[in-house]
């Protein structure tokens, strides 16, 4: 996860690493589990020594970087300001499939359709733990909404793969 | 009582074909089938390919041309019209893309219909009727004409009408084809609740999603089944890695 969005998590208010953990955990649901508390500390060490985060330990507890609360510098302020106005994309990696299809068509390696059929399946299998997750969950929560993302992804990869079977299909009938 | 190890719904070499000579289409050819009890079996493929004639030839509303089809043991390919409308309203349930209502009944009068038409008193139909309508999540709008539902809300009252005669399978023709998506996820979890229920369910559909959630799915390519997949295993930690967040 990008540094970024610690940073913007921390923009609300000065906030303890928990409560910063907690906020994650509610908007990420059954996916931020995978997320330890401890990359979260790092994290925060880093942009502390970066100098866009500030610490401050609350009285009469020992310097640990769980009994610190933390808050953004200015510097931290205009860098939040700068990376939600960011237009930024995660990048598809199709080209590497299609090329598989091709490689493997024109050296008679495999069957193009027989791949698309095992792609689609692995897809599939994502799908149902998506929708499996997504059922789980309370209809308007901030996690559903995320894994509704990734729902409506793997159904554009899922119809492209459907558009490749059928051209693959055409192709190896005029072969 | 059916040996339990009998598939519901069998059909073997089943074809349907229109035309002829030249023009003849083969929109199902030779396909065998077998869908077990309490299972979830998806049907998927272009449009074209055939499964909506192969799901009204296993519902009975269409003739095989060629092939044999047995509901619980009975062929219905066989079978004389009276006594197949008899069977596809006791032990076959529809779904369709475009819900097929009556647009001048009430839901509950809807769902109430079949079970009238299979001699049901009118009592116990008003009853049955109240309690599907409660399962599908729709007892506050019993009283209202489909015209006044969402379309999400029709599909929920034609699921609780499919299953108003308790029947030994519901066939459903592309049931999201007309909803969006909070409408998509109602019907998703309306159908794992009538598979953990233990209800038979096949569905003919190019949504992905629905799909998934199947117990098997069959990808059927020019009239013919072309793949099986069952669906199984897997964690959420694939998930997060396709959220964005592997680290």
């Amino acid at each position: 996860m990008q540094q970024e969005v610690l940073l913007a998590m921390l923009a609300k208010e000065p906030s303890y690493g928990y409560q910063l953990r907690a906020r994650l955990d509610r908007a990420l649901g059954p996916l931020g589990e995978a997320m330890n508390a401890g990359q979260i500390y790092v994290t925060l060490g880093r942009l502390e020594k970066a100098g866009l985060v500030g610490s401050e330990r609350a009285s009469g507890l020992p310097e640990r970087p769980d009994r610190k609360v933390y808050s953004l510098t200015a510097a931290g302020q205009s860098r939040v300001a700068e990376w939600v106005s960011e237009v930024s994309w995660p990048k598809p990696d199709l080209a590497e499939f299609h090329l598989k299809l091709i490689a493997a068509a024109a050296a008679g390696l495999a069957d193009p359709i027989s791949i698309v059929d095992a792609q689609r399946r692995e897809l599939l299998r994502r799908l149902r733990d998506a929708q499996r997750a997504v059922m789980a969950e309370p209809g308007q929560s901030d996690s559903a909404l995320l894994l509704e993302g990734i729902v409506l992804r793997l159904q554009a990869d899922l119809a492209w793969l459907e558009t490749c079977e059928q051209t693959w299909t055409v192709r190896r009938g005029e072969s | 009582m059916n040996d339990t190890s009998e598939p519901v719904l069998r059909a073997r070499g089943l074809c349907k074909f229109y035309g002829k000579d030249e023009s003849l289409v083969r929109a199902v050819d030779g396909i065998d089938l077998d869908v077990a009890a309490g299972e979830t079996l998806a049907v998927m493929g272009p449009s074209g390919c055939g499964k909506s004639t192969l799901l009204h030839l296993l519902g009975g509303l269409d003739r095989p041309s060629a092939g044999e089809i047995r509901l619980a043991g009975e062929r219905l390919d066989q079978m004389g019209e009276r006594a197949l409308a008899r069977l596809r309203r006791s032990a076959v349930g529809f779904v369709f893309q475009a819900f097929h209502l009556m647009d001048e009944l009430t839901a509950a009068e809807n769902v109430e219909l079949p079970m009238l038409l299979d001699g049901r008193s009118p009592r116990a139909a008003r009853r049955r009727a109240q309690d599907l309508l409660t399962q599908v999540g729709l007892t506050d709008r019993a009283t209202f004409l489909p015209a006044a539902l969402s379309g999400g809300q029709r599909q929920r009252v034609a699921v609780a009408r499919a299953l108003a005669n308790e029947p030994l399978i519901v066939l459903a023709d592309e049931p999201t084809g007309n909803l969006d998506s909070a409408a998509t996820l109602e019907m998703l979890r309306l159908f794992e609740s009538l598979h953990a229920a233990g209800q038979t369910l096949v569905i003919v559909t190019h949504d992905a999603r629905i799909a998934a959630t199947a117990d098997r799915l069959i990808s059927m390519r020019d009239g013919a089944f072309a793949d099986e997949t069952r669906l199984t295993g897997g964690n959420t930690g694939r998930l997060a890695d396709l959220a964005g967040l592997d680290g």
